[in-house]
């Protein structure tokens, strides 16, 4: 089950952090579909933040189709946000995998690989 | 009072306390709804206490009304769906913790004696341990355990976290929180660490001087709210000011605290929206009158 962290001085609304993590986690394919998220209170007690802001951050994911409330037995995954890209054993990211170890190799900080990065991504999106 | 009392925990028309002394709190409007966790913030001598106080009928207002859950406080005890928890959390220091369990089922006509037993148990707190034998931490989850053995529906918690360490801060809250998840109980907590309240609370009252300065739900008022920050102009900043709260210039660069869409017609300007803290001590600077002289009006979200 994933487990929340919560960045009190990061300047993103609390829910919107509940979401991401979510997401990111649908991405990577930690979360699959079927699988129950924890209850607000189960939230509440490892992070003591307010219920009401997790209750709003499952209620947008369910509004994007990617959870769905089940009374009486909590909020489960509906679809996956994972594409064969992005899971751990894809090529692509074998591929990036190799790319970041010729640029640790030329020398590059990790600094001056998020901004090549990022650089090259802007581009293309 | 209210058209809608039944979505309202809180309600606070025209409030006034006077002492001795002078005005503790004057022309305090503001609703708080059910299920809402909402922070009370202010200096101190803000009139926080004064207004737990006239919430639990302990004080009568000079002027004005408050209502708790639709009924007014003070006509026949408190009000039995409230429980406050007073900031010194008075326990009777030779009572065993089961002792003063017994006694609030004894003192209180509406107890449910196995749920703040199992809070106790929850706070890992020996039940014949004697009461001055513990921690801060471990005193304050007693004495939470005795307000909401009376399962309230308004809790009201004054500087519920003062004294305590960072471990036992955040088991507090923890504790309060997965009550609120549990029971959709309102919680008023007052304190004057603002980075306490960051990610608690959805709703905030804010008071300095024994005036409401800023009351609504959190989101809408961040979202009512920009930090413009830019050069320092010769001029001014030129922006209307009943919408800047605040203005600070340090060097050559300027802050401004900016309202309810004052920053719409302005250029040169980052705007960011402000964190509950900046938001909150933009205010309580703006008010206090050392620092300024502008007094900006109520806001309400």
């Amino acid at each position: 089950m994933i487990e929340f962290r919560i960045d009190r001085r990061s300047g993103v609304a609390t829910y919107l952090q509940l979401v991401h993590q979510t997401k990111h986690a649908l991405r990577l394919g930690l979360l699959q579909p079927g699988d129950r998220l924890p209850t607000a209170k189960e939230v509440v007690a490892a992070t003591a933040i307010n219920p009401n802001t997790v209750l709003k951050a499952y209620r947008e994911l369910e509004r994007e189709g990617l959870v769905e409330p089940r009374p009486g037995l909590g909020t489960f995954v509906r679809r996956s946000l994972a594409s064969a890209g992005t899971q751990a054993d894809g090529p692509l990211r074998g591929d990036l995998d190799g790319w970041l170890q010729a640029a640790k190799a030329a020398g590059l900080e990790r600094e001056d690989v998020e901004a090549l990065f990022k650089s090259v991504l802007d581009t293309h999106y | 009072m209210g058209t809608d009392t039944g979505h309202v925990a809180l309600a606070a028309r025209d409030l006034g306390k006077r002492y001795r002394r002078g005005w503790a709190l004057r022309n305090c409007t503001f609703e708080l709804p059910l299920g809402r966790v909402s922070a009370l913030v202010g200096p101190n001598g803000a009139g926080k206490s004064t207004l737990m106080a006239l919430s639990t009928g302990l004080l009568r207002p000079s002027e004005g009304a408050v209502e708790v859950l639709g009924n007014t406080p003070g006509t026949g005890g408190t009000d039995s769906k409230l429980a406050f928890l007073a900031q010194d959390k008075p326990l009777y220091r030779r009572f065993t913790v089961d002792e003063m369990l017994h006694a609030g089922r004894a003192l209180n006509p509406r107890w449910d004696h196995a749920y703040a037993h199992r809070l106790v148990q929850d706070a890992g707190v020996n039940p014949a341990a004697r009461i001055s034998t513990l921690s801060g931490g471990q005193r304050t989850r007693v004495a939470l355990a005795l307000a909401l053995g009376r399962r309230p529906q308004l809790l009201m918690l004054d500087e519920p976290l003062a004294d305590l360490d960072p471990l036992a801060r955040e088991e507090v809250m923890q504790a309060v929180m997965a009550e609120v998840a549990e029971t959709g109980m309102t919680v008023l907590l007052s304190s004057h660490v603002l980075a306490d309240m960051e990610g608690v609370c959805d709703h905030l009252i804010l008071l300095a001087g024994g005036r409401v300065h800023l009351a609504g739900d959190v989101e809408d008022l961040l979202a009512n709210h920009r930090l413009l920050i830019g050069p320092r102009r010769a001029e001014g900043h030129g922006l209307p000011a009943g919408a800047v709260i605040e203005a600070r210039a340090t060097g050559r660069q300027e802050t401004l605290l900016v309202r309810n869409g004052g920053w719409t017609a302005t250029t040169g300007w980052e705007q960011l929206e402000p964190t509950l803290e900046e938001l909150a001590m933009a205010y309580l600077r703006s008010a206090s009158p050392s620092r300024s002289s502008r007094s900006p009006e109520v806001a309400v979200a």
